[in-house]
Order: C-alpha cells, then structure tokens, then sequence
C-alpha cells in the first residue's frame, strides 16, 4: 500500500487499497497541469525578460502583461494548416514529436515538488491518514531515471530531422544528437560527484542531506561538478549558447523546419517544459530543492504558511533564479561553434568531471581510512595534474603528426 | 498483475526483435531494436532488478541505439535496402541452419536443467522505504568486491576496443596527405 505511493512497488504485488491509488492519480493530474502551465509561463517570462535585456517592450497585448501570449500564440499553431511533406517518413514523422513531449513531462516525475525536508521528517506529509512525499514518484533508481529519459529524448529530435526528407532538418538532428550524447556524458559524471556525496540515488533522499547551505551540494562537491552539470544541462537542451541544433543563421530552423501546427507546438512544448525540469533538477541536486536557506542553526522561516507548503515556495523561488540565468544565457551569450562546442565537451568536462569525482572518491576514502585529509587531496592533486598533462601532450603529439601528414588545421 | 507484465514486455521484445530482421528501412529497425530494449528494461524491473533496467535505458536505448542513428544519416544508407539482391550467396540457407542450431541447443539446455529451474538463488535485496539503495548497494558490492578482477579485465577489454577503432579509422601517411 505505502509502496504503491512511493513507487518501490511497481508490479502492485502488495494489496492495493482505493486511497494510495487515487492519491497517485491525483499527483499525476497535478503534475501534469503544473508542468504544462509552469511551461506556459516560462515560454511568457523568456520572451519578456529578453525584450526587457534588448530594451523592447515584449508580448503586452494577451491579458495582463501579456501573460496569456502563449495561450494565444498556440490557439493560433492549433488552427494552422498542418503540412506532411512529400518526401517524409511519414509514421516517424507523426511520431517524432510525441517521442520529444512524453520524456519532458516524465522527467519532471521525480523532482520534489514540495514537503516538510526540516527535523529529519524526510519531506513526508499526511494526506488522508497516508504518509506521503510531494512527488509524483520515487523510483529507487532516483535521479538515474532523469538520466535515462533526458538520453530518449534525443529520440525524438532524431527522428524528427531524418524523417522531413530533407537537408536542413538532417543536418539539424545529426548536430543534435552528436551533441546531446557527447554531453550527457559530463552530465553523467558530475552528477556522480553529488551521489557520492549524498550516499543515496532519491531525490528526495539527496534533499534531505542539504539541510543548510553548508550542506548544499553545490558546497560539498566543491563548486566545480555544479558548473559542469550547468553548462552540460544547457547543452542537452540545445539552449544557447549551445543551440546549435537550431541556428537560425545556418540550418533555417534546424530539426523542426518542416512541422507546422500543432506537431512544431509539441516540440516547442517540450523544449521549454525541459528547460523548467533541467532548472529544477539543478535545484534539486545542487541547492537544497525545497528546503529552507538556512546558515548553521539559523533557518529562514516564511511565517504563517505551514512548512509543508513552504518548501514548494522555496523550490519555486529557486527554480526561478535558472530560469532567469537560461534567458540570460540567451541573451547576452553568442553561438559556440561547432568545434568548440566538441572541444569544450571532451577535452575538458568530460576529464574535469572525471577528476573531481576521482578526487572526491579518493577523500572519501581517506576519511574512512583515517588519513590525512590535506594530504590525501595534494596527492591526488598531483596524480590529476599529471594525467591532464599528459593528456595535453598527447594532443600535441596528435596535431603535430597531423600537421606532418599535410593536413590542415 | 506479474503474468500481466510478462506477457506485454514479452510481446514488445518479440515485435520489436522481428521489426529487426523484417523491415527494410534501416531506421525503422533501429526504433525497432529500441522496443526490443524497452521491453527487457520492464523484465528488468518486473524482476526488481531496478539500477539494471535504467542502465538498460541509458547505455543501450539511449547511446548505442543512438550511435546507430548516427551513423545510418550520416552515411546515408537510410532508404530501403533491395533484400532480392544477396551481397553474400548462400548465406540465407547457412543463417536458417545457424538459427535452428542455436535454438536447438537453447531448448536442450533448458530441457537438461530442467530441474534446477524451480530454485532460487539468494535472490536480490528488495527495495524499502527505510532502504531506498538496498538494490544498488548490493549490486554495487558483488561488482566492486567479489568480482572486481572480471569487472576490471571487462573495462579493459572496452578500452582496446576503442583505442583499437582509433587506430584502424586512422588515415595512414600516404592516404593522410588527401591529394
């Protein structure tokens, strides 16, 4: 029964009452609606700030401050006429944009959304005389599940491209996908350093441990894993300045330039519903998810709102500070090129990801074994430093070979 | 509910395994072997091997299947192949015999072991609400202390494949020079 609302039973081998279920179907319903109007605002909140940043005056028509421009812009996608193109697959075609929409509303399954994290309550709240977590689920995979449905959704953009039967969308998907494989490798791995502090795959398990801003992950895994996992999350959203994938200067539109209608909407439903996620999984991981800011024993409290709802308060102001820094990103940053997009993926977050979570282990292990901390760390310093430079050797190596070979650089 | 499952997993692993070997289109295969994975990823689970059935999605579906895709567009041999052409003659008597042989032998491990079937192992640590880990702790310890020599000689074996692909897909001297 309790494992039925906490997903660890997912053959329902237990017995199943009436109540677990109907409070899963009503997190379900939730989560779903908050995703999707959360996506709409997002879409609302992007166009404004970036016409606030270029000194334009944004979307003002659609209700109050123009709030309602997505509600109306994609009324209007509805109606529009809805194109095949000759020359497409058309099964992949149809099915590509619900294979980019159904991971973006299943990665946002996971994240805490809310709950009681202070005292060691571990973020349960009673509903109805059963005990419960703001989430629609807990996988005892935890956060490798986002990790498995971030690497479908490449499906989606894939297919999408290969399947319009023509240049400008192929030459879209092959960008995205070499991109969002190469990247969700330094994903991967810094996301390693954050499990190997937290001891534990839950989210709700890894917000639990980030009690004060001491302890906030960002913190304890020493920065680095965090700027990494920032900058290869914006890369597998294809965002800029890693939007590659749809640079308008070079490929039209990218993957999507031959949907129209309601299909081009799904796809644009999912890239911001990703966004929002990827935001909140940062959070999650990183800083605390709905936990209070609090420093030592000092909590910031919100009077009067019970801590239960507090918490979602809290992931909500968090949530909203990423969001912010991705259309910030957009708008002052410029396009990487493709090269460097390579280069900076796995020449150096890849074996910096690599590093940290090695020189993590190796602290952990140290304190276990009882060593000197400063020392255990200036050794693997060392070691690290050393096989960095080798790497940058062979790499000259390589290119001077090249350069022998007659080749051009 | 167990039976349930089995029989739907089962059924997407066989339609996606003969998509495979039926359809014509490259790609079409390719989604097809990701069903395929899918479905033994809900086996995975079903058995409460849960970390394997992420894994499952992550490594298989989603890079190798992926890496599949990319090579297909990038070279171009996404359109439907002519199966009436045979690149290699006789092979499809010699795959028949080969498939049968291979069925053959799996039945009749089957059969001999038939009764050792009904036993079980020790079984995997079920996951709790107290222990949300208990599976990958486990997992984690059969591979890093038990089996650590197999795990490391594995990792090994990957990585002459890769440094073997670098050195075969790289341009000799004389083919180097691109004139």
């Amino acid at each position: 029964m309790i494992g039925v609302i906490f997903a660890i039973d997912p053959m329902l081998e237990g017995n199943v009452l009436w109540t677990p279920l109907l409070i899963v179907l009503v997190k379900v319903l939730l989560v779903f609606v908050v995703g999707l109007v959360a996506t709409m605002l997002m879409v609302w909140f992007e166009r404004k700030v970036i016409a606030g940043m270029q000194n334009r005056v944004g979307p003002n028509k659609a209700g109050p401050w123009g709030i309602l421009q997505t509600l109306a812009d994609g009324i209007k996608l509805f109606f529009k006429e809805d194109l095949i193109p000759e020359r497409s697959d058309r099964f992949m075609f149809r099915l590509a944009p619900y294979l980019a929409l159904v991971p973006a509303f299943l990665a946002f399954a996971i994240i805490p959304l809310g709950g009681d994290f202070r005292d060691g309550k571990g973020g349960l709240v009673t509903l109805f005389g059963h005990q419960t977590r703001l989430q629609l689920a807990d996988p005892p995979v935890g956060v490798l599940f986002a990790l498995a449905i971030s690497s479908i959704a490449v499906y989606g953009i894939m297919l999408a491209g290969w399947s319009s039967g023509s240049k400008y969308p192929l030459l879209g998907a092959v960008r995205a996908s070499a991109q969002m494989v190469s990247y969700e490798a330094a994903l991967g791995l810094s996301l390693g350093a954050v499990l190997l502090v937290s001891g534990t795959l839950s989210t709700a398990g890894i917000v639990n441990m980030q009690s004060s801003i001491g302890n906030w992950n960002i913190v304890a895994t020493g920065f680095v894993p965090f700027v990494i996992f920032l900058i290869a999350a914006t890369a597998e959203l294809n965002r800029p300045p890693f939007d590659l994938v749809e640079a308008e200067q070079e490929l039209v539109g990218g993957f999507n330039t031959e949907y129209s209608s309601i299909r081009f909407a799904l796809f644009f439903l999912a890239e911001f519903m990703n966004t929002v996620t990827m935001s909140a999984l940062i959070v999650t991981l990183f800083f605390g998810g709905p936990q209070p800011i609090s420093i030592g024993n000092t909590t910031l409290d919100i009077p009067f709102i019970p801590n239960a709802i507090e918490g979602t308060i809290w992931l909500l102001l968090k949530v909203l500070v990423f969001l912010y820094i991705y259309v910030w990103f957009r708008a002052t940053l410029p396009r990487f090129r493709y090269d460097q997009l390579m280069d900076l993926g796995w020449k150096i977050l890849i074996p910096g990801s690599l590093g940290w979570f090695m020189l993590l282990a190796a602290q952990r292990v140290g304190r276990d074994a009882g060593w000197d901390q400063i020392l255990v760390t200036l050794v693997t310093a060392l070691v690290l430093i050393v096989g960095y430079g080798l790497l940058l050797a062979a790499q000259h190596v390589s290119r001077v070979n090249r350069e022998k070979d007659g080749a051009s650089f | 509910m167990e039976l349930f499952v089995f029989v739907v997993a089962a059924a997407m692993v066989l339609v996606g395994a003969l998509g495979v070997v039926t359809r014509s289109n490259p790609v079409h295969a390719a989604m097809s072997l990701v069903l395929t994975l899918f479905g033994i990823a809900v086996m995975f689970v079903a058995h409460n091997a849960h970390f394997l059935a992420a894994v499952q999605v992550i490594v298989y579906a989603g890079a190798i299947v992926v890496l599949f895709l990319f090579v297909i567009m990038l070279l171009g041999v996404d359109r439907a192949e002519d199966l009436s052409v045979e690149p290699i003659t006789n092979q499809r008597p010699l795959a028949a015999i080969i498939g049968v042989g291979i069925s053959a032998i799996v039945i009749a491990a089957i059969v001999s072991s038939r009764a050792g079937l009904g036993a079980s192992g020790e079984g995997v640590d079920k996951t709790t609400l107290e222990s949300p880990d208990a599976n990958i702790r486990q997992l984690a310890r059969v591979i890093f202390s038990d089996n650590v020599f197999a795990f490391e000689i594995t990792s090994v074996l990957l990585l002459v494949a890769v440094i073997g692909t670098v050195v075969m897909a790289r341009k000799t001297k004389s083919v180097g020079t691109g004139k």
